[in-house]
């Protein structure tokens, strides 16, 4: 979901104190998109939190791209579980008796 | 004041090397960090012991300070308390006490980052739930009033943003998430956008037909009963269910259960009844 507010690469990392080539390589292994006007890359507001979750990774964690890239593929499926989790215990309500 | 073992909290020794703190600390929060265990608040308060730790034992002018402060407390033995499990709630109190100010505050890298999230739990009924409706919250000192749209599903969570933690170093606050609790109904159940009921029918009514009135979560309905109507059959009330969430005017089904009751404590006349009519 594109929110329309963009943030110019250079200045985002010259912001969080990284490389660009950090981000040029979260955009090659397909992590975030990089939208490009002018031949200046620009990140769309709404990955910001997710991007600054790779930092974390990245920079705190010492994770390299191929973790962080794994982690992000392993969070979404517990997150699908969870929402299965759910799903299935509303259903069981329907067979709970109230005593 | 408890004692706190930085060294046990990374399960180092107390010769450990930067080196072997550095790689401690990582171990341990790649394992704790809030990034990876969403939502879990024992991996939150364990990953902010693991950091207050780091912090301390990684700085070598606040390393030596809490070593010297150490051999003193284990010296005076009897006087000290060590804490390995106490601690979470006077952890902070520990490391201001000793060195001020709030673990976090000495980042290495003065990088903006946006707030930690908040979690809440928000119980309802499914009355509640019904209908589009606001509701105070008071989270952390702050006053939120929110509108829970009609509809919301049990275990749904909801996004407040700008309702967590301050941002860091200036960065945005987090966000709020709370996570709907809905308590089953006494009589109805739901499932998704559709109720389920069961309706007591006489038996008399069940086999000649008739008309009953029964409860909803909108009022009371009025329903025709076919004649010769079946123990366990089913009807569906065409959107008298639950309202479709974020979507005003839809609703799901009601499905009604009918349960016949067979008559008890029967005159003798009854039985004449019934006997003559098994015969017929």
């Amino acid at each position: 979901m594109q929110t329309g507010y963009f943030i110019a690469v250079d200045e985002f990392c010259a912001n969080h104190n990284i490389e660009i080539s950090f981000i040029t390589s979260l955009q090659q292994t397909g992590l975030i998109e990089i939208t490009t006007i002018k031949e200046t890359g620009f990140i769309d507001a709404s990955q910001l939190q997710q991007l600054e979750k790779f930092i974390r990774f990245y920079y705190e964690l010492d994770i390299n791209l191929e973790g962080i890239e794994t982690i992000i593929h392993l969070l979404k499926r517990i997150t699908s579980l969870q929402n299965e989790i759910i799903a299935l215990k509303n259903r069981l309500r329907l067979y709970e008796t109230n005593e | 004041m408890t004692f706190v073992d930085y060294y046990k909290i990374l399960g180092i020794d107390k010769s450990a090397t930067p080196k072997d703190i550095k790689n401690a600390y990582r171990k341990l929060a790649r394992k704790y960090h809030p990034d990876l265990n969403p939502h879990d608040q024992d991996a939150k308060k364990n990953f902010q012991q693991i950091n207050e730790a780091n912090e301390v034992l990684s700085d070598p002018e606040k390393r030596a300070k809490y070593d010297q402060y150490g051999q003193e407390q284990s010296s005076n033995s009897h006087g000290a308390r060590y804490s390995d499990t106490s601690f979470e709630e006077n952890f902070s109190d520990f490391f201001e006490s000793m060195f001020g100010g709030s673990a976090g505050s000495g980042r290495s890298r003065q990088v903006k980052f946006r707030g930690e999230d908040y979690n809440a739990e928000l119980h309802l009924d499914l009355i509640d739930a019904y209908k589009t409706h606001k509701q105070k919250l008071t989270v952390n000192g702050k006053n939120i009033r929110i509108t829970i749209p009609a509809g919301i599903e049990n275990g749904q969570t909801i996004k407040i943003s700008g309702y967590g933690g301050p941002g860091i170093n200036g960065g945005p606050n987090g966000d709020l998430y709370i996570t709907f609790s809905i308590a089953n109904h006494p009589k109805i159940k739901r499932l998704g956008n559709n109720l389920y009921s069961t309706v007591d029918l006489d038996l008399y009514t069940a086999v000649l037909g008739g008309e009953i009135t029964m409860d909803t979560l909108n009022g009371k309905v009025k329903l025709k009963v076919k004649a010769e109507t079946q123990n366990g059959s089913k009807i569906k009330l065409n959107g008298k269910g639950f309202p479709v969430y974020k979507n005003e005017g839809h609703f799901g089904d009601l499905y009604v259960t009918y349960t016949i009751k067979i008559p008890i404590n029967l005159t003798d006349k009854q039985k004449v009844l019934f006997t003559e009519l098994s015969k017929s």
